[in-house]
């Protein structure tokens, strides 16, 4: 696995922290690779901004912290503000769908969409969004093996809600694998034919 | 006489694979060696230490007292380890300062115990959330008074864990305080640490005398210079002052005692730094540069290292494991051989004057230093040892 930095950002409660734990997790526990997560702290983490920095690589990793990003996970339109600009060029950029404009966008990059919040109020609790989000990733991001990181997730979880984080994953991969191949579904369309270059 | 190892108690041992911070790998760690005791005022960027010893202690029988403050939670730990428990506090920056008074006071007593410093931006309140690495002078000078004292400096979760079994196992085979110099950045990294079962990882038990209470002698010597301890409730007659004293620990403040004592409490590490030094080494040999770092540093480092061998110059790295008691002979050896030493650290300039004191002159050193606040741009470390290599 050649080395990408991942950066995931929202704000407090959206499972942010978890979700970077998660693909950690699965990266350095269960797919033999390794991966370093650092958080930012500061006064603004409480209730606003919130955004972790996950390294994953084929060899340890030296540098912890994240540069330039090949893959960004945003699901705030403040997240997206502050951190969009930082995307290597033609790097990934998921966005929470219904919690994030995508505009002004001055580089090359592929951006998959998900309502990973709505899709977690369908299965009956909000909180894990950050499964579908996880889910998501894995389909389009194509990095990580899904099974390592279903582990990942069931571990990561209290015990009573695995199953329900386990469906929600598997309903943000379903989504995933379906905006790969099917083109984008979402009512400002034309943003992403403008950045994708597919 | 080398103390007997024992296996680690399993109540304490998290056996298994975790992906965990540098923060909850060291309460692991902590718990791993038999420490049941902890006496803390929560600090950033160290809070997550003790936040979880607090949680994880009361089930394997042990105890977690969050105190007033600084100064209480310094010398609490040290009336718990006389009551025989292994303990330790964790603290940053600030409230480093002002532990220093009972690191003085643990090391004249000889108090087997353990201090954790996870390193912030300073002076004062400086940066809580953001890293340095500029409390190393203060672990080794920070009180008053001639001590040595032994210093550790993790990378990783994982060094994390395993090096503060190894600060337990330092202060009870010498009977001094240890330092456990982490810094934000590996605090608060996520990693994956492996926790071993508790048959393979070794500790070191208290040296615990085996006098009866008619013979024995609180600081009597037993050949190694480091003295036998009994715990109190057990009947032993023993003193514990910071004032200069005696074999039998009562005050006495003359010179030949005072002489004897503070030799000793030095010559006790000094002459086992050989022992206690621990370095990550590579391609030494033959290098015309030598990168030493530590820490945190000495990842951003190897990156840079790296880059310099791509173009075609002999770097060769020494990471300092053991900062305290400081490697001279390792250096001077090196010093010897090798151009230049280059010096990445946290702060402005502080275990580079080690290293140039240690080559006396035979190699040129190089400092890269940064005030905190993050971690080094690895360019900035490349550039010196471009320079370092001309």
């Amino acid at each position: 696995m050649q080395l990408k930095e991942i950066r995931i950002a929202g704000f407090g409660g959206q499972g942010v922290i978890l979700s970077a734990i998660v693909l950690g997790k699965a990266a350095s526990i269960y797919q033999g690779a390794y991966a370093t997560m650092t958080q930012n702290f500061g006064p603004e983490a409480r209730g606003g901004a919130c955004s972790a920095q996950l390294v994953v690589s084929g060899s340890p990793v030296l540098y912890p912290y994240v540069t330039k990003p090949d893959i960004m996970v945003v699901m705030s339109q403040e997240a997206f503000v502050r951190f969009a600009p930082e995307l290597k060029d033609g790097g990934i950029l998921i966005v929470e769908q219904d919690l994030v404009r995508v505009s002004d966008l001055k580089k090359e990059v592929q951006v998959y969409s998900v309502p990973a919040t709505r899709i977690a109020e369908e299965l009956g609790k909000r909180m894990v969004l950050n499964s579908v989000m996880v889910g998501f990733f894995t389909a389009v991001t194509k990095l990580l093996n899904a099974d390592a990181v279903r582990k990942a997730v069931a571990d990561s979880v209290p015990a009573n809600f695995s199953e329900l984080n386990l469906k929600a994953f598997e309903k943000g991969f379903e989504y995933g694998t379906a905006a790969l191949t099917a083109p984008a579904n979402r009512a400002d369309a034309e943003l992403q034919l403008q950045y994708s270059p597919e | 006489m080398k103390t007997g190892l024992q296996k680690a108690d399993p109540r304490g041992v998290l056996t298994g694979v975790h992906f965990m911070d540098g923060d909850h790998a060291c309460c692991e760690g902590a718990l791993a060696a038999g420490s049941r005791f902890a006496a803390g005022y929560p600090i950033t960027p160290s809070t997550e230490v003790v936040e979880r010893f607090a949680s994880r202690v009361p089930t394997v029988g042990g105890t977690f007292i969050q105190m007033e403050d600084e100064l209480a939670a310094s010398i609490t730990l040290q009336g718990a380890v006389w009551g025989g428990a292994k303990a330790f506090t964790v603290t940053s920056g600030p409230g480093f300062s002002l532990m220093m008074e009972h690191i003085g006071y643990a090391a004249m007593t000889e108090t087997p115990c353990v201090f954790v410093d996870v390193q912030r931006g300073g002076p004062s309140t400086g940066l809580p959330t953001l890293p340095a690495q500029a409390d190393m002078m203060q672990a080794k000078w920070g009180s008053h008074g001639d001590y040595e004292i032994i210093a550790l400096c993790p990378n990783s979760p994982q060094e994390c864990f395993d090096l503060t079994i190894k600060a337990f196992n330092l202060a009870e085979e010498f009977r001094v305080p240890v330092m456990f110099m982490m810094d934000e950045c590996v605090g608060h990294m996520s990693e994956k640490v492996v926790i071993p079962p508790a048959d393979q990882i070794e500790v070191v038990p208290r040296r615990h005398t085996h006098k009866s209470i008619e013979d024995y002698l609180p600081y009597g010597a037993n050949g190694d210079q480091v003295p036998e301890m009994a715990h109190a409730g057990e009947g032993y007659n023993f003193h514990v002052t910071g004032l200069t004293h005696d074999e039998r620990g009562y005050p006495n403040m003359t010179l030949p005692v005072q002489d004897k004592l503070v030799r000793r409490l030095q010559s006790k590490i000094r002459d086992a730094a050989d022992r206690i030094a621990m370095f990550e080494e590579e391609q030494l040999d033959g290098a015309d540069v030598i990168v030493v770092s530590y820490g945190i540093t000495s990842r951003v480092a190897q990156r840079a290292i790296e880059a310099a061998r791509e173009r075609g110059l002999r770097v060769g790295k020494l990471r300092l494991i053991t900062a305290w008691p400081f490697p001279d002979k390792k250096i001077r050896e090196l010093a010897a051989k090798t151009k230049a030493f280059v010096v990445p650290e946290l702060n402005l300039g502080q275990m580079v004057g080690e290293v140039e004191r240690a080559a006396a002159g035979q190699a040129k050193t190089f400092a890269v230093s940064h005030a905190g606040g993050g971690v080094h741009n690895p360019e900035d470390i490349l550039k010196v040892i471009v320079e370092a290599a001309r």
